[in-house]
């Protein structure tokens, strides 16, 4: 018995390791990389053998428009993430709650809609977006990342919604609560965990995007961080920008880091016990 | 405070089952009227109704004299206590309490003062800064009591608040209860499948079966009046027996032995045609070892000899199971509902065969198997009509 839990825990440990390893080599990296001089940077090395910032210098020094694309990456997103928050609640809210034809369709059309490809609207999209001039602006991305990410949350906060007892709004609604007070001091505070699971990935799905910032824009009006990584030039032609990437790459996995952290810690479950029964 | 009155009410769903037909109940000023019936009988449904939860089909809702049937639940001032409680679990037990009267713009002073006031009565003075997670049970219901009684409202809904709790404290909050609505003296409906909150607490009592109202009656007339055979059997515990019979001129025919019948009881059933088919209803406290009854009680009733099948002794009295020969009863719709209540496990014995609940007094020496005599209160007998259920009555 003691031998076989001993096992157990030794080959635990061993699997631990071993998806951390998968997980974070990469990440390792590409820190190791961005902290590696210019002349070492192809010295196949994990440990870099000159350490220097420079790279970090070179992407903050703002010819390479980094500062700013990190300012409209942030924007955007956040906008983005705080527009489909506030949809989405009600929407999934209404389609918890309310009973009315054609619910299920709803459900089934928001989800088919976010598995739709985006590759095959941007092109039409570019069009559009020219004629209407929406193109290269803040509002020609957070327009369709809402569309992608919408459908999600509207997912994700029904199924919260759902496990928050219904007695609850008929108690608040009995205590003279209206149907939007009710919704805002006593729903929404109890489906905060799954508010907060819909807007980290919202925000990361924001973040993360290339291919509309990729193609809806072309400035540093609108442009991304992850585009402009990929606008990233060396000092002359025969410069290698690896280095001056790998920062940047650095870079732009902090604001999402940030998010999780501050956010995980509210994503606590067990939020509505004690609401019925004893 | 306001009376409320139920006019001619239906709930009729969109898929078209009728939850609550034609429910005329007047509930007076300060009283405390109970629903009780087996579930899906509506109670609910029509407590909601009141609630202001659940729309009115048809007929008409008044509180207070004003029709609320397309008023919203917060503009009727009625207070609900749930039987999940529905606590706020974000709140603390303060909070919860305050939270109507928060809504209400209530200034903080007074807030505070009703709150104490609530928690005071309650005895919840030193746990209002707790999150309902880490009260108990009979807590977490005193708290639901204290977010309803904190309005002072016009009413008092109750959906089954005791039925979570077990059953030492139910007794305990039951008590309780009835101390809080005696002492607000607010309106106030409670609705319970248990008959025996309903015996205890109401001032009066509406049984309903199937959306329907069976009779509307004080605990005690509904014990000794039931109107028919359903609010016969729910009333009481354990409950009462049914044998067939017939009618004879004076004569009762039950199975066992044959029952002259009391002046008062023709009096009471008025007149029957001869043969008949009735079903007769006694309680188990209506027997008696026959060695128990004294002399000058006895003329009341008659005695026959049986042999008891199974005896509990529960310490102030016995238990006892016998069986007699009798032909399956045809079951009408409220016998049906009846043995549905009671879980379908109701005792019927072996094929022809009715088995009769009795309580005796402790002193008796009753055993399993032995012949005994038993004598059977005539005076307190019921007769229904086997086809309609109803209880026969000179009226």
């Amino acid at each position: 018995m003691t031998e076989s839990t001993q096992r157990q825990k030794i080959l635990w440990i061993l699997g631990t390791i071993l998806v951390l390893f998968y997980a974070l080599i990469p990440v390792l990296w590409i820190i190791s990389l961005s902290l590696k001089d210019p002349t070492t940077i192809g010295d196949q090395k994990f440990f870099p053998t000159k350490w220097t910032w420079d790279n970090y210098d070179a992407v903050f020094s703002g010819g390479l428009g980094f500062n700013h694309a990190l300012f409209n990456s942030i924007g955007i997103a956040m906008i983005t993430t705080l527009i489909a928050l506030v949809f989405a609640s009600m929407a999934a809210y209404a389609i918890t709650r309310l009973e009315f034809p054609g619910k299920t369709l709803i459900l089934a059309g928001a989800l088919a809609i976010s598995m739709f490809p985006a590759i095959s609207i941007v092109g039409g999209l570019f069009n559009v977006w020219r004629v209407v001039g929406l193109y290269d602006t803040w509002p020609g991305l957070i327009l369709p990342y809402l569309s992608f990410s919408l459908p999600l949350s509207i997912y994700i906060l029904s199924a919260f919604f759902r496990e928050i007892p219904w007695d609850l709004e008929k108690a608040a609604q009995m205590d003279g609560a209206t149907g939007a007070q009710a919704f805002r001091r006593v729903i929404l505070p109890l489906a905060m965990p799954g508010v907060f699971t819909a807007g980290i990935l919202v925000f990361i799905s924001a973040w993360n995007d290339f291919l509309f910032a990729n193609v809806l824009t072309s400035t540093d009006a609108s442009r991304t961080a992850p585009v402009a990584l990929s606008f990233f030039r060396g000092a002359s032609q025969f410069t290698d920008p690896s280095g001056a990437i790998a920062a940047g790459a650095v870079i732009v996995t902090i604001p999402i880091l940030i998010m999780v952290l501050i956010f995980q810690r509210r994503i606590v479950s067990g939020l509505t016990s004690g609401a019925v029964k004893g | 405070m306001a009376d409320i009155v139920l006019d001619g009410v239906y709930k009729t769903y969109s898929d078209g089952y009728t939850a609550v037909k034609d429910l005329n109940l007047e509930i007076g000023d300060g009283e405390f009227m109970i629903l009780v019936g087996p579930s899906g009988c509506g109670k609910s449904t029509a407590l909601n109704m009141i609630a202001g939860l659940e729309d009115i089909s048809a007929g008409e809702l008044r509180i207070g004299g004003e029709v609320v049937n397309k008023k919203a639940p917060r503009d009727r001032d009625i207070a609900m206590v749930f039987q999940s409680y529905a606590l706020y679990p974000h709140m603390t037990v303060r909070d919860n309490i305050a939270f109507a009267l928060k809504l209400a713009k209530t200034p903080k002073e007074e807030i505070d003062r009703k709150v104490q006031e609530a928690a005071d009565i309650l005895d919840l003075g030193q746990h209002l800064e707790r999150k309902p997670a880490n009260l108990s049970g009979g807590q977490r219901q005193r708290v639901a009591m204290g977010r309803a009684i904190v309005r002072s409202p016009k009413a008092f809904l109750m959906d089954e608040p005791l039925s979570n709790l077990d059953a030492k404290l139910r007794v305990q909050m039951r008590a309780e209860v009835a101390r809080i609505q005696h002492r607000l003296n607010t309106t106030t409906v409670y609705v319970t499948h248990d008959q025996t909150e309903a015996m205890t607490l109401g001032d009066r009592v509406a049984i309903m079966l199937s959306g329907e109202l069976q009779q509307v009656a004080s605990p005690m007339e509904l014990y000794n009046n039931p109107a028919n055979l359903f609010v016969a059997g729910f009333i009481g515990s354990p409950g009462m027996n049914f044998l067939p019979a017939t009618l004879d001129g004076d004569t009762a025919k039950l199975p066992m032995v044959s029952v002259k019948l009391p002046q008062e009881v023709r009096e009471r059933i008025g007149r029957a045609e001869p043969g008949k088919k009735l079903i007769a209803g006694i309680r188990p406290e209506d027997f008696e070892d026959a060695a128990q009854v004294p002399a000058e009680t006895r003329g009341r009733g008659t005695t026959f000899q049986t042999k008891f099948d199974l005896v509990e002794a529960m310490g102030a009295e016995f238990y006892v199971h016998f069986g007699v020969k009798a032909d399956q009863m045809q079951g009408s719709a409220q016998m049906d509902a009846l043995m549905e209540d009671q879980g379908g496990i109701a005792e019927s014995g072996d094929e022809g065969e009715a088995v009769v609940v009795a309580r005796l007094s402790a002193e008796s020496r009753a055993t399993t198997g032995e012949p005994t005599e038993v004598w059977l209160d005539a005076t307190k007998m019921h007769f229904f009509d086997a086809d309609s259920g109803r209880a026969l009555s000179s009226k």
